[in-house]
């Protein structure tokens, strides 16, 4: 019973972790700047790769992942320069734009890399409860899901940068006007939200198979996360992957990961049905 | 694939497609492959194309089949079934191909068929899969469940005990494979039974809560059929969740090497049927394995599906020599006849007329904590008996059918 009662809860942090840190790179990119990041899943399997890649001359895990979030984040940022920034004022052309780079992302790493990398294995550590042995390491990622929530919120809430990162993306004219350097504050953003991507896929990458196309089984539960949350990514993420991971950990445990899957995405329509804005639109209109 | 070897791939097609044609008088015999090397299903699909490019150019190099040279053309589908289905149109219809080969799911395979059985082409399908198909265009060249799953289960049931757990990918191939395992542990001389089951859509690679699902229901050991790259990481994922629980699969080792791609001991205690893998030793596969990584030396494994595909070729180079003809007709009197065998680097396999299925050398593998292999049984050479058993004779009547335990031909 014991046993029972804590294997739900492990499996609510799990699909928790999950939902959480593959949103959070999009809900700043997409839930903030506007931008429809197909690419979203190639930023993750680039900090996946960095991860595994470090690991295997000789880095510790913990450092690798870290340097895995930064590349990925300085990628993020040239990328923003380069193509991003043209993209916005026309959002519908910015998901084509990404999904072309997400093309070429993954197609270049299965011809310059190889179809597959050799993984790096989770590290040890398990523990029993009841009849159930668990591992450790998921619980680590529920941690760093709950961490990363409250980055965010430092980050734009609590920092002269994050004032003006609001600014700039609620009026950018204004903010300009006011002296902010706004395309800085594009890129820079940007980059954060490609960095948390890439911390995703370094903390996933000991449990996964590394393969170019690793990033796409994220897009799914990251865009749904997001779209659920609404349009204030600060307030909205976190509330989402509490209601979306009861729904799903709920449904794989009553009749298995088909209908947990079917469940997450009926659960989708119905929220964009219901509240077109969002958990955070919803929150807006009620707790004035 | 690194940039070396998509070289010399690059190099090889163009050797075949250019350089060869002026030096045959004859015609070429043109041959259409369709075989996914990008997609999720790239690394199981690359070793397909390598193992045709070498059969081809060591063909064409020792003068052909029947001094034609082979013109072999390569498309990739992706793992996209909608282009395996175009592909094969333009195969078939635009191209005018004398051979049709490749497809990697079952789900291609059965959604390209229905185009193959309009034409009249030979269609060479070179995976392992889960048996049944009774078509006179298809001639199957990989393991089937009487060489697979009729060892594999009654040895695990032995061994560790009758409770198996399965999880299995959610399409035709997880469906059927499961379907085989019921059958099987009910036969009075195996005696086992199914304690839970788990199909898996393609592309999940979340595995929290299998893994409890599994240890709730307390199987002896699980029959892992998940397919494809991100199912893969319940490997590592039970692992971690100290699973340690014996496993049997039929693609899993030799099709798949997880236990090249994961990091010991993830894939400890894996058990498989096979008729080739890497490990394999005999002077015959040493001297394969060497023209191979010569051609091709970044593969990190030579898995069975490529060697099949290997085999596959240098088996149509036997039926046109011996029929001395590309047509359909031609090549299934050949077959008809029974004795159409060929040397392969597994040993003498042949061709059954009544299922246009191969007869296997079987050996049933298992990989330590250490992730090496070990051979715990030689099974010789079975044949394909299943579909001839049920009433498929293909030398009689072509129902165009894929039967299986549950689905028996009316009588």
């Amino acid at each position: 019973m014991m046993g029972d009662i804590f294997s739900y809860l492990y499996q609510f942090a799990d699909v928790f972790a999950f939902l959480i840190l593959s949103a959070a790179g999009l809900a700043i990119v997409f839930g903030m700047m506007g931008i429809i990041n197909m690419a979203h899943g190639e930023f993750i399997m680039c900090g996946a790769y960095v991860t595994v890649g470090l690991v295997h001359v000789g880095f510790p895990l913990i450092a690798a992942q870290l340097c895995g979030a930064i590349v990925a984040g300085l990628i993020g940022v040239l990328i923003e320069v380069v193509i991003v920034r043209r993209f916005y004022k026309r959002p519908e052309d910015s998901l084509l734009a990404t999904w072309g780079l997400s093309l070429m992302v993954t197609q270049g790493t299965l011809l310059v890399i190889g179809s597959t990398v050799t993984g790096i294995g989770t590290p040890p550590g398990s523990f029993t409860v009841g009849e159930y042995s668990f591992s450790t390491y998921r619980m680590v990622l529920f941690g760093a899901s709950i961490a990363v929530l409250a980055f965010i919120y430092f980050v734009f809430m609590r920092t002269k940068f994050g004032v003006m990162a609001r600014a700039t993306m609620q009026d950018a004219t204004t903010a300009r006007a006011l002296g902010v350097k706004i395309s800085w504050i594009y890129a820079i953003t940007f980059g954060l939200g490609a960095g948390l991507a890439g911390l995703c896929g370094g903390l996933y990458a000991p449990t996964m198979s590394l393969i170019p196309t690793m990033g796409s089984t994220f897009v799914v539960e990251s865009f749904v996360t997001v779209v659920v949350g609404g349009a204030n990514v600060l307030m909205g993420t976190a509330p989402a992957g509490v209601l979306l991971a009861i729904i799903r950990t709920t449904l794989n445990a009553w009749h298995g990961q088909i209908v947990g899957q079917i469940g997450l995405l009926i659960a989708v329509i119905l929220v964009i049905r219901v509240l077109p804005d969002g958990i955070t639109g919803w929150m807006n209109r009620h707790m004035r | 694939m690194k940039l070396k070897s998509m070289f010399l791939s690059g190099a090889a097609a163009l050797a075949l497609g250019a350089l060869c044609a002026p030096a045959f008088a004859a015609d070429p015999i043109k041959l259409g492959l369709i075989e996914d090397i990008s997609g999720d299903l790239a690394t199981y699909g690359i070793p397909k194309l390598h193992g045709s490019l070498l059969a081809v150019d060591e063909i064409n190099k020792a003068g052909g089949i029947m001094g034609r040279p082979i013109a072999m053309t390569h498309l990739d589908p992706q793992g996209d079934n909608a282009r395996y289905q175009e592909f094969a149109r333009r195969f078939l219809d635009k191209d005018q191909v004398d051979v049709l080969i490749g497809g990697e799911t079952s789900a291609s395979r059965e959604a390209i068929r229905p185009i193959v059985d309009k034409h009249d082409v030979p269609y060479f399908y070179t995976n392992q899969y889960e048996g049944g198909v009774c078509d006179a265009r298809e001639f199957s060249t990989g393991a089937i469940p009487e060489q697979q799953f009729s060892t594999l289960i009654p040895y695990m049931v032995k061994t560790f005990g009758p409770k198996s757990y399965v999880i299995a990918a959610d399409y035709n191939f997880g469906q059927l494979s499961a379907e085989w395992n019921r059958s099987i542990l009910k036969q009075p001389d195996v005696n086992g039974t199914v304690v839970g089951e788990e199909f898996i859509p393609l592309g999940v690679s979340q595995f929290a809560q299998t893994i409890q699902n599994i240890q709730k229901a307390k199987p002896d050991w699980l029959l892992t059929i998940n397919v494809g790259d991100a199912q893969d990481s319940f490997f590592e994922q039970a692992a971690a969740a100290k699973l340690n629980l014996p496993m049997g699969s039929s693609i899993k080792i030799m099709l798949g090497f997880e236990h090249k791609r994961f990091k010991p001991p993830a894939l400890n205690n894996m058990h498989a049927a096979a008729n080739w893998f890497e490990e394999l030793n005999t002077p015959a596969a040493e001297d394969f394995k060497k023209r191979w990584h010569l051609m091709f030396p970044n593969e990190p494994y030579i898995n069975d599906m490529g060697y099949n595909a290997y085999v596959t070729i240098y088996l149509y180079k036997e039926m046109v020599e011996r029929a001395k003809s590309t047509k359909l007709d031609d090549l299934r009197k050949v077959v008809d006849k029974g004795d159409l065998c060929i040397d392969a680097p597994e040993g003498h396999i042949c061709m059954d007329p009544k299922s246009q299925h191969m007869s296997h050398h079987m050996y049933l593998l298992s990989v330590d904590e250490k992730h090496d292999v070990h051979v715990d049984k030689d099974f010789g050479v079975i044949q394909p008996y299943w579909l001839a058993s049920i009433g498929c004779d293909l030398t009689k009547d072509d129902p165009q059918e894929q039967y299986s335990p549950n689905n028996l031909p009316q009588k």
